[in-house]
């Protein structure tokens, strides 16, 4: 079970939280403007990304606060975690 | 007397405290401190099971948790029984009952032996090739043979009675392993601040000290320095010492789990005594002092009962008192076999030869056995024994060069030990994911680079020194507890030169000599022969092909023999063929530990309505609809569901019913921005809802497909009490959550499930404002509260908000009041509708009248693949809205292809036919397969109120289809159905507004 940091709680163990998904996907603000592949793009394509990978949790059961992290995908070593709608931090200095 | 091999004194057992047992209905006598193998060994037993696949009798092979012959299924009583339990590790208490398992009709005569005469004819990937035609037999034959053969030992077939615990647990260092090397590491870490938690398999701290007769620590005699070292640890308040603890699984972020066995060496544990407990151990630091296991011979024949590794002898002897036999002899490829021997002979044991692999052996030990008048064959290979049930006599045969061997010499005796040295144990550091590295003066895979914050320590990183192993220990542990000296032992002992040999042994028995590699999966060299001809070449192929290591005992004696025999078969070195991972459990833990207390009543939540226990005193039949228990149908006077659900029905449609809609999801929504969050949100508009006005919304995922549904009632401007489905309330939530925290976090809305804050009672029929008026002042009539309309209020004299709606078709109200006003409400409520014949009705009822007037139920006309418009809800659409959750997607063309799966009604030829929910549809009758499915039935029921059955079903193109002819194919023929409009019932909806 991995413990995760909540920016708003501090370290945690996974079991309080939900996953949510790649992150920095932002919605269009105005998806009609979308030709077919760039909301598919939207809609379906994700990075799947082997080593860090920036993801959503939600702190489920403790402050309910979605928030990012950077997780190494082969590691399970999660680096960072950051509010949301901050942008992603440098990887520089980050490694544990 | 409690057997003929015991020695006169010594060993750790409790001579004053006699203990009788059985064994497969026979009784012995044994110590208190034995455990069963002990026991059996003092009592001259060694055969204690039957081999998987060969039913090959077996007697122990080890001392410890790496034993994969001597399972046993331990017995407490009908309900208490535990199978595939190490006879090495089951403690031994008054009345203990075990037997042996993988035998019929008894262990001494097997019927499944006659697999062992067929051995030849059982080659590796047996299974695979055997079974594989004709596809008939498979039933009649294949699979119950393999099902038969298939598993070790039976599974308990009575609920368990005893409580299993769960602890989580924090400390900055964890040690694993109560042997030396933990010892120095615990002892060194808590002398600093942090907690440390020490983790000891066996039933008490010490590993191989308290089998170490020569050396001396600190002038003393090691057992003498545990005792003191126990006792220091025991003292320091940050030290939590485990025993009969197993640590089975490393999980990511160096949470290491531990069960802990309480009870199962009590001859007094009573059933629904707390009998394990799982201990989720969050550690900063682990220290793995796993120790080593040590490697048997793969020579023919090394399977036979009284065929044990010499350390285990050694085990036998130090720590029970025990003798593997009379008159033994000693095969090794390693130092340790000679302190063996000596240690033996001490006790009386005739030495009747120690054969070497080593052309050349020496050192003190050598001397030593050699200077205590044993006889040392060097460069001498045992090739195999003699015996049945136990070894009668080994084979001896010298070695000429690496592979071949000359005129081989039998020698009597009862008991054969072998060593082919020491594998270090990484079982949990792989499980972290640490790395190995092939260390070739060790032959041996040792801890490379680290995935957590781990460290191997002891003979498990390789250090079998004493000497080194204290200090490494010692080291460790003051290094992570941020000590400037770590403790100093002086250790005074003879040393053993580290390296054993791995592989095979070489032999002259001919290509179908059995050598076993894996005892407990019955794999033998020539099996591993076999696979590498056949092509196999990965370990990981080799692996699962023959099962080497695959099996419980996840191959602890196993593993490097069969990487050498591959290696040298495929003239690979062994670190290029790789070893396999080892995987959590490091032993068999039971369901029992695993569930803890999640079992019965506690397994799952299960949620109540507040009106439940009326319901149940009622005698209401109940389904579960996610965790909640929901009254289905109220049976009167023996009814089965059919006739109490028609005439539930029919009762609502002629006068009136009442439903407990309370496990509706609820949320409310308050805000300035509360309706721009709804117009973004559902399909609907909202800006226009009227305060006190409401209006059914449908929800979709961003792909365009139905999620969920239910009525929004506005009850301000900046006020909305919602809906949602029974099991859709956290999902509709979490989505919300979801775009409100981070999609549109501008928008000023609260959002808070209320699902547990409102009762919710449903009065439904043409007489439920004549009920319901008799609660309430409130001006209920249709000029001041119409159909989707909602008022707050008093009903009942609670405080309540009075919803006009309908999931009936008939006129209705859902009356909303606190949870804890719920039941007296509704026995008002029943009251007041006595005198107008008012039916409790329930879900199944409440699934009838929904479908006669084609409302959805989504997850149930909906499959996650469905449009707004698929269902007939296209008009609740906000056309002018330029976006809302959903709206992109279903402008991609094939969301409006007129081919799409619709929802349309069916009713069958004959209207007593009841269609099958989940029925295929096909359009013309008679046809072969594969036939071509144009859709499926998603509801189905007869109708009491139509006098027919009655179906929904989604038909592609099917709203062009009304009045075709279709058929559902069934086992009984095809089914002529007719396509119709999904509204049976009231089609003008005019009954609503009665
Ligand atoms: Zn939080």
């Amino acid at each position: 079970m991995l413990i995760i940091t909540c920016p708003y709680c501090g370290p945690r163990p996974e079991i309080e939280f939900s996953h949510g998904g790649e992150a920095h996907i932002a919605r269009p603000l105005n998806p009609a403007a979308l030709n077919a592949d760039q909301w598919t793009d939207f809609l379906y394509l994700r990075t799947n990304t082997k080593g860090v990978h920036a993801e959503r949790w939600r702190h489920l059961h403790g402050c309910a606060r979605f928030f990012n992290a950077l997780r190494d995908t082969t590691t399970d070593k999660i680096l960072t975690t950051y509010r949301t709608g901050a942008p992603r931090p440098d990887l520089e200095g980050l490694t544990p | 007397m409690t057997g003929a091999f015991r020695t006169k004194t010594g060993g750790r057992i409790d001579r004053q405290k006699s203990v009788s047992f059985q064994f497969d209905g026979k009784t012995y006598q044994g110590y208190e401190g034995d455990t069963l193998a002990s026991a059996l060994l003092a009592n001259g037993v060694h055969l204690m099971g039957r081999s998987f696949k060969y039913h090959r009798p077996r007697g122990v092979l080890s001392a410890g948790s790496e034993e994969p012959n001597a399972l046993v299924t331990v017995r407490r009583d009908g309900r208490r029984v535990t199978p595939n339990l190490r006879a090495t590790e089951v403690a031994l208490y008054q009345g203990l009952e075990a037997h042996s398992q993988n035998r019929w009709p008894s262990l001494n005569f097997d019927v499944g032996a006659i697999n062992s005469l067929m051995a030849r004819f059982i080659p590796s990937g047996f299974y695979y090739k055997t079974f594989m035609w004709p596809r008939k037999a498979w039933d009649a034959l294949y699979e119950p043979i393999i099902r038969q053969a298939a598993g070790l030992g039976d599974a308990p077939t009575e609920p368990d009675p005893d409580v299993y615990l769960n602890t989580y647990a924090h400390c900055e260092i964890l040690v694993v392993g109560g042997g030396p090397a933990g010892l120095a590491a615990a002892l060194s870490a808590s002398q600093g601040e942090g907690r440390v938690i020490l983790v000891e398999d066996g039933a008490e701290l010490g590993g191989s000290l308290l089998i170490e007769r020569d050396a001396l620590i600190d002038g003393q005699p090691a057992l003498d320095w545990l005792a003191s070292a126990r006792q220091q640890l025991a003292a320091r308040p940050n030290v939590t010492i485990l025993t009969r603890a197993t640590a089975f699984a490393y999980n990511a972020h160096n949470m290491v789990c531990v069960t802990e066995r309480l009870s199962d060496h009590r001859a007094d544990a009573q059933p629904g005594e707390a009998r394990e407990r799982l201990w989720q151990i969050r550690a900063a630091d682990v220290i793995l002092a796993q120790g080593a296991v040590e490697r048997p011979l793969v020579f023919p024949d090394n399977d036979r009962p009284g065929v044990l590794l010499a350390e285990a002898a050694r085990t036998y002897l130090n720590r029970y008192g025990v003798t593997p036999g009379r008159r033994v002899v000693v095969a090794t490829g390693h130092d340790s076999a000679y302190r063996v021997a000596i240690e033996l002979q001490a006790a009386g044991v005739e030495i009747a030869a120690l054969a070497d692999l080593r052309p050349t052996p020496s050192g003190p030990w050598v001397e030593r056995a050699q200077g205590l008048g044993i006889k040392v064959l060097k460069g001498t290979a045992i090739t195999g024994t003699s015996g049945g049930r136990r070894v009668t006599g080994a084979r001896l045969s010298p070695l000429i060069g690496m592979a071949q061997v000359g005129k081989p010499d039998w020698i009597a005796c009862d008991a054969v030990l072998m060593s082919g040295g020491c594998t270090p144990s990484v079982h949990l550091w792989s499980q972290s994911r640490g790395k190995v590295k092939w260390d070739e003066a060790l032959d041996a895979f040792l801890p490379s680079e680290a995935a957590e914050r781990a460290i191997c320590v002891g003979a498990g990183a390789g250090r079998f020194d004493l000497a080194e192993v204290l200090a490494d220990g010692a080291q460790t542990g003051a290094r992570l507890a941020g000590l400037k000296t770590p403790p100093a032992f002086h250790v005074e002992a003879t040393p053993l030169a580290p390296r054993g040999v791995v592989g095979a042994v070489p032999h002259d028995r001919g290509p179908n000599a059995l050598a076993f590699v894996d005892w407990q999966n019955d794999v033998t060299a020539k099996d591993l022969k076999l696979a590498v001809r056949e092509g196999f070449q990965s370990i990981e192929h080799l692996k699962r092909y023959t099962t080497t290591g695959m099996a419980t005992d996840q191959g602890k004696t196993s593993n490097l023999n069969a990487l050498a025999i591959a290696s040298d078969l495929l003239d690979r070195p062994i670190p290029a063929i790789g070893l396999t991972t080892f995987r959590m459990p490091f032993t068999p833990v039971t369901f029992g530990t695993l569930a803890g207390l999640a079992r019965g009543d506690l397994f799952d939540p299960v949620r109540c309505t507040p009106m439940h226990g009326w319901a149940e005193a009622k005698g209401a039949v109940f389904e579960d609809v996610s965790l909640w228990k929901r009254a289905r149908y109220f049976p009167q006077g023996g009814e089965d569901m059919h006739a109490a659900v028609a005439r539930e029905c029919l009762a609502v449609r002629s006068r009136a019913g009442i439903f407990d809609a309370s496990t509706l999801g609820k949320i409310e929504i308050v805000g300035p921005d509360a309706a721009e969050f709804l117009n973004r949100f559902y399909i609907n508009a909202w800006t226009k809802l009227g305060v006190g006005r409401c209006r059914y919304g449908v929800l979709l995922r961003e792909d365009g497909f139905v999620m969920d549904d239910g009525v929004v009632g506005r009850l301000a401007a900046d006020r909305f009490h919602l809906t949602t489905t029974t099991g859709g309330a956290a999902r509709v939530l979490a989505m919300m959550e979801d775009y409100l925290q981070t999609e549109w976090p501008d928008l000023r809305v609260a959002c808070t499930s209320t699902t547990e804050q409102w009762a919710v009672i449903a009065v439904q029929g043409p007489k439920a404002r004549d009920i319901v008026s008799r609660l309430t002042s409130l001006d209920l009539s249709s000029e001041r509260l119409p159909h989707m309309s909602l008022v707050e209020g008093e009903v009942a004299g609670a405080p309540a908000r009075l919803f006009r709606v309908s999931f009936t078709g008939e006129l209705g109200y859902e009356i909303n009041v606190p949870s804890d006003r719920g039941l007296e409400v509704w026995e008002k409520v029943v009251a007041a509708g006595a005198e107008f014949g008012l039916t409790p009705y329930g879900t199944e009822t409440m699934h009838v009248l929904r479908a006669e007037k084609g409302f959805i139920i989504v997850g149930q006309e909906t499959d996650g693949t469905a449009t707004p418009d698929d269902v007939g809800l296209g008009w609740a659409i906000g056309k002018a809205k330029p976006d809302f959750v959903g709206k992109r997607s279903l402008a991609r063309p094939s969301m409006s292809d007129p081919d799409r799966k619709q929802l349309v009604g069916l009713l069958t030829e004959r209207p007593e036919t009841v269609l099958e929910e989940g029925a295929q549809i096909v359009a013309s009758p008679g046809g072969t397969p594969p036939l071509a499915l144009i859709g499926h039935v998603t509801s189905s029921y007869a109708s009491a109120t139509l006098g027919r059955s009655i179906a929904l079903a989604m038909i592609q193109g099917g709203r062009a289809r009304m009045g075709q002819k279709l058929y559902s194919p069934s086992p009984q023929g095809d089914i002529a159905v007719t396509v119709c409009a999904p509204v049976f019932y009231d089609p003008e909806g005019e009954r609503v507004n009665g």
